[in-house]
């Protein structure tokens, strides 16, 4: 009683520091946000004070299964349904601003234009979707290879509900104007410290959990997920070492400038990618492919070579994201060497993935979980060898500001977060509500075509479009004059965006799908439908043989 | 650090000591996996996701 009466208390004063910062705030956005913690805070308090009753209601609406496993997966369910959520909403703005560059009519001033939704897009779907979907499944893993349960539990909610009062902190800011100016980090000061707050908290939780294993070897998932951990940490605070102008407005300016400032911004950019996106999903791919193949990875030696050279090569591939600009000439070079580098860690691990398969090839064709990881990883092949050829200096020169790049993030977001992603969650339903099979895996095998065609509409459509751009921008005609305007490449493109679309419109149809698989398995529910393969019966051949008399 | 010393200072570091201090880090690191004693810890490491009962 004593503690709840403490802990309410808390509430109510976070409650009333927020209402006050509202009152004297010096923008409007500032005092959106704060009434947004407010009723953040006001919950809490809420659900602080009427803990049994939340927890019961709660429990019932999520069909959470009572809970007799050696482990804590309360927070994992939480955020199984949060990366579905967020996913469906990330697609959604993804499909919504590629619309937008079909028919520009669709910018709506001033809350949905281009400019405003583009940031909520990349947002939701990196840090929302394959952020919720990070951190539920390292909280699973670490469990699991460890054989404990998580260390800090309250903290591991901490962790969850304040991920979550970040991204709608991130996503309303980005929808009223507010924007840091960095591309992956536009939330202001203020948000960034929260989120590095809840960072640390995730940090403690997991390292917390590894220090009480009953395991004495740390599973290399376990590495990467830390690499992940450590890495976004250190990136998120220098990348956003700002000034705030007031302390109760949003307005900060960055502590760099220049060339330096956008360095740093590089530096923290390409390695959200390579820790963020690629780090934290080989983690998934390291315990989830095996599990689901039921056989060890491949090669263990390779896991861990794999990962060291990951870690020591790509902090240094940033700056070819500046190729051509102010940025020392050697500096180029350097981003440009260790990027090209980076292909053989970055095949070594996929070829680790898909050998893990060795032995048993016919698991792709009879079970479309494993088709998704495979593709998942097929695509970590494809992105991780364009990635470095686009950071060679000539190739960059046509590449670069075209939508090529645009292409070559989606092969790599579609294709191997987003297909990893979808794989884990369909492993992780049934297994986290107690349910004997998903509802269906035909449904899983439509979301994974539907998905496939989408991205090839994506990426396909999208080099034709970069390639006509670049060589468009650079022609020149016998008077030495550029030939094109850029309204003339416009228009060029329009077709390329309408194609890119559809592929938007297929792969977010096959999320919706999913939703409905993960849905209808939560409720219980079985869909009786024939198995995904069955070994072939002739009736005519299935008799003995009669002795036919000779003529 | 705006001062040009302190850069060239960092650059030369970088280029030199620094590069060859990662290089044999990572050396270490990868020829460790090589060792003959860790056959035997890696395979009960990759077999150990599959001890589990109560993982589903």
């Amino acid at each position: 009683m004593d503690a709840t009466l403490t802990r309410t208390g808390i509430w109510f004063a976070i409650l009333l520091l927020c209402l006050a910062a509202l009152a004297n705030a010096v923008d409007a956005v500032f005092s959106v946000h704060m009434l947004i913690v407010s009723i953040a805070a006001f919950i809490g308090l809420i659900a602080t004070v009427w803990n049994t009753e939340f927890d019961s209601v709660s429990r019932d609406v999520l069909r959470i299964p009572a809970d007799t496993s050696r482990y804590d997966d309360d927070p994992i369910r939480w955020g199984v349904i949060a990366t579905v959520f967020w996913g469906i909403a990330g697609f959604l703005a993804g499909l919504f601003i590629a619309l937008q560059l079909v028919w520009p009519e669709l910018n709506f001033e001033p809350y949905l234009n281009f400019g405003r939704v583009r940031p909520l897009h990349t947002s939701a779907v990196i840090f929302a979707f394959g952020g919720n979907a990070l951190i539920a499944t390292s909280f699973y893993v670490v469990q699991r290879t460890c054989r404990a349960r998580l260390a800090f539990p309250g903290l591991a909610r901490f962790v969850f509900w304040g991920y979550q009062l970040f991204i709608v902190l991130a996503a309303t800011g980005y929808l009223l104007g507010v924007t840091a100016g960095r591309e992956y980090a536009e939330p202001e000061w203020y948000v960034d410290l929260w989120l590095t707050i809840v960072w640390v908290a995730y940090l403690v939780v997991f390292v917390g959990t590894i220090l009480k294993r009953k395991e004495p070897h740390i599973y290399v998932a376990n590495w990467f997920y830390l690499a992940f951990i450590l890495t976004i940490a250190m990136l998120h605070i220098v990348n956003n070492l700002a000034v705030p102008v007031s302390f109760l407005g949003v307005k900060s300016y960055s502590a760099f400038s220049g060339v330096q400032d956008a360095l740093t911004q590089w530096w923290y950019g390409h390695n959200a990618v390579g820790f963020f996106l690629t780090a934290g999903f080989l983690a998934m791919m390291y315990y989830f492919v095996p599990k689901q193949a039921e056989r060890p990875v491949y090669s263990y030696r390779l896991s861990i070579i794999h990962f060291w050279s990951l870690i020591f090569l790509y902090i240094w591939a940033g700056p070819h994201h500046l190729h051509y600009t102010a940025l020392p000439d050697w500096a180029q070079t350097l981003g440009m060497v260790f990027s090209i580098m980076l292909w053989m860690p970055s095949w070594g691990g996929m070829i680790n993935g898909l050998m893990t398969l060795n032995g048993a090839w016919d698991k792709i064709r009879t079970d479309p979980i494993i088709r998704m990881m495979v593709m998942a990883l097929a695509f970590y092949g494809m992105s991780t060898f364009e990635g470095p050829m686009l950071s060679i200096k000539s190739v960059n020169s046509l590449s670069h500001y075209t939508d090529w790049t645009i292409g070559h993030v989606h092969s790599g977001a579609l294709g191997w977060n987003g297909m990893i992603t979808f794989a884990c969650v369909y492993f992780l339903v049934p297994r986290l509500w107690k349910r004997e099979r998903l509802y269906s895996l035909r449904m899983v095998n439509w979301h994974f075509w539907l998905a496939t065609v989408g991205i090839v509409f994506y990426a396909a459509s999208m080099w034709v479009a970069g390639i006509t751009q670049g060589l468009m921008w650079r022609e020149y005609g016998i008077d030495g004059y550029l030939v094109n305007s850029f309204a003339d490449t416009v228009a060029a493109l329009h077709p390329m965006y309408m194609l890119r679309a559809f592929g938007g419109v297929l792969y977010l149809a096959g999320a919706v799908i999913m939703v409905v698989n993960v849905w209808l398995t939560i409720a219980g529910k079985l869909r009786t439908e024939a198995p995904m393969s069955d070994a072939r019966y002739d009736e005519e051949a299935d008799r003995p043989a009669v002795a036919v008399p000779a003529e | 650090m705006n001062n040009p010393e302190t850069y060239s200072f960092m650059r030369e570091l970088a280029d030199s000591w620094g590069l060859l201090a990662m290089t044999l880090m990572w050396l270490t690191f990868a020829l460790w996996a090589f060792r003959p004693a860790a056959k035997r810890h890696h395979d009960e490491a990759a077999n150990m996701i599959f001890k589990d009962e109560n993982d589903g």
